[in-house]
């Protein structure tokens, strides 16, 4: 139970930034961003779904993209990834402007939802997609990839489900597999929408695993996300953003009333427990 | 040996291969086909190509080139009204193939006298393949296979995970145009031994048997054209012995495999969860 003394509505304490302008999330990250968004604008069709959006993403960082549909969050990913032009501002990738063949050193899992799960296709078949780009053409798995295979199904659990269809594995083992695909191209950023959408508490829990296991080997982790206090939980970092950066900083910093009404247009209610944050909706009707 | 009776004739000989290589090369594209939610097209490429078929008779230059040159145009045309948002895909294939049909039938009421090419082009002539024609059949064949084959990392991905392929640097639109041009040559190669009435079932029909035994992609690249060419080889046997039309023996053979397979799934299902049998 929350003691009322630790039920803070309308906490302005934590740090609201102005659009654009950025606190360094950590010490440890110095140098050169790994990404940099400076001041992208992006459309959907003929609506601008990006506006003027600054954020730099370190080498090593995990953070959560949170915002309310609409609000730009899997646009932004598929910007960073050139599926959709920028219209105004630029991205670097490690100061330079960002190309199509850096993008080999970027993974992404798309949603779930958008999986054909009817699809004949094993487990492994997904995973050794992500070969593709050290093998676009005809010839065949070769030896190194059938070890580094094993090691990446191995890291995430996936020993002896190879030849299992993914339909026939749990919603976090689901997630492990897209996972995995990104996981072959080496990269040094992966971007994953929405991973835990749909996910049971169990499955949403060996998902947080696996991304936090992956970033301590020093993949930084970008995830949009809708579940707030999933994000609060577990992540070190969060952006809020509604088509224009909102805020950004540690989630107990970050989730605040103010901050939360600019990002949903909407009354939530901010509690602070015993070092956690937790958010919770605000009822429109008086309980009788 | 009995089974080689109908080997004596030379004009079984030339249909039996034909019949075997494009059942093989159909139900190799037709993984694609089927997995891309395709088949409309497959079906509306024959079509357009009956426009480009009786043109070339009327103007009198080889099947092949003619049909093959309308069958690449109304490819492309699909292929660019289909990326069009504000027409679905499927009410632009619509458009071009009904309309390349309609051009067809308008040649043919006009001029009457080549009604048994006609003939030939909806309903197939397999027993009329020439040699020439079975050694373009072969070369379609070979270069069709060969192109899959090649792609088929960049197909893999294209028809599993549209959204990233692109990310991975997958050049989608002229992938697709690729193999929108694929298809197109070979349903021209198809539609002289199965007709443009029958050209799609041979395309759909063996990738979706080959649903019911594999889960795994890999293997419904090689089971479906297997399925392919032994529906084109039984159905050949069966229409030579009971005299019946080649091309829908060989359609008839598949859909009997297909309704067999599926009466065993229904059957399997009442007692335990059907599962793929390779």
């Amino acid at each position: 139970m929350v003691d009322a003394h630790d039920h803070r509505p309308g906490d302005q304490a934590g740090s609201l930034h102005p659009p654009g302008v950025e606190e360094h999330p950590s010490a440890e990250f110095t140098g050169v961003p790994l990404i940099e968004l400076c001041e992208v604008g992006a459309n959907y069709g003929d609506t601008p779904a990006l506006q003027d959006v600054s954020l730099k993403v370190w080498p090593g960082q995990f953070m959560a993209i949170v915002g309310p549909n609409g609000g730009g969050k899997t646009t932004l990913l598929r910007t960073i990834l050139k599926m959709i032009p920028v219209t105004r501002g630029e991205i670097l990738m490690r100061g330079e402007k960002l190309r199509k063949s850096s993008l080999e050193r970027i993974g992404y899992v798309p949603q779930l939802e958008t999986i054909d799960w009817n699809f004949p296709i094993t487990v492994e078949e997904v995973i050794s997609m992500g070969f593709f780009n050290n093998n676009r053409w005809f010839r065949g798995a070769g030896p190194e990839e059938k070890v580094k295979l094993q090691d990446v199904m191995t890291r995430l659990n996936l020993t002896g489900l190879g030849s299992r269809h993914i339909r026939e594995l749990s919603g976090g083992q689901q997630q492990a597999v897209f996972l995995g695909r990104a996981l072959l191209g080496d990269p040094q950023l992966i971007l994953l929408d929405e991973p835990t959408s749909g996910l049971d508490i169990r499955s949403r829990d060996d998902v947080i695993h696996f991304l936090h296991e992956i970033n301590h080997s020093g993949v930084a982790i970008v995830i949009t996300a809708h579940d707030l206090n999933w994000v609060a939980a577990h992540l070190p970092w969060a952006v809020c953003l509604n088509r224009r950066m909102i805020a950004q900083g540690r989630p107990h910093q970050v989730f605040n009333a103010a901050v939360l009404r600019d990002t949903y247009s909407g009354e939530m209610v901010v509690f602070h427990h015993d070092g956690m944050v937790m958010i919770g909706e605000r009822p429109h009707a008086p309980h009788t | 040996m009995a089974l080689l009776v109908p080997f004596e004739y030379e004009f079984f000989r030339n249909g039996f291969i034909a019949a075997v290589l494009v059942g093989a090369l159909c139900g190799f594209i037709g993984v694609y086909v089927v997995l891309r939610r395709m088949s409309y097209i497959g079906h509306g490429l024959s079509h357009a190509l009956f426009g480009g078929a009786v043109l070339s008779y009327v103007v009198n230059i080889n099947f092949f080139i003619g049909a093959g040159l309308w069958s690449l145009i109304a490819a492309y045309l699909i292929h660019r009204i289909s990326h069009r948002r504000w027409v679905g895909a499927d009410a632009a294939i619509g458009v071009v193939t009904t309309s390349s049909f309609a051009l067809g039938v308008a040649i043919v009421s006009t001029y009457r006298t080549f009604t048994r090419n006609i003939e030939a082009a909806l309903f197939g002539n397999i027993l009329g393949i020439t040699a020439v024609d079975l050694w373009i059949v072969t070369a379609i064949s070979l270069v069709v296979f060969v192109a899959l084959l090649i792609m088929r990392r960049q197909l893999l991905f294209l028809t599993f995970d549209p959204e990233v392929a692109s990310a991975y640097g997958i050049a989608t639109g002229r992938t697709n145009l690729l193999f929108v041009l694929l298809l197109a040559i070979t349903v021209l190669a198809s539609t002289q031994i199965l007709g443009v009435t029958l050209v799609a079932a041979a395309m759909v029909i063996p990738p979706v048997i080959g649903r019911y035994l594999t889960k795994r992609f890999q293997t419904l690249l090689i089971i479906s054209p297997l399925i392919g060419m032994l529906c084109s080889a039984v159905g050949m046997y069966l229409s030579f012995y009971l005299d019946i039309s080649s091309a829908a023996t060989i359609v008839l053979t598949a859909a009997a495999l297909f309704i067999l397979l599926e009466s065993t799934m229904i059957l399997r299902g009442r007692r335990s969860k059907p599962a793929p049998l390779l």
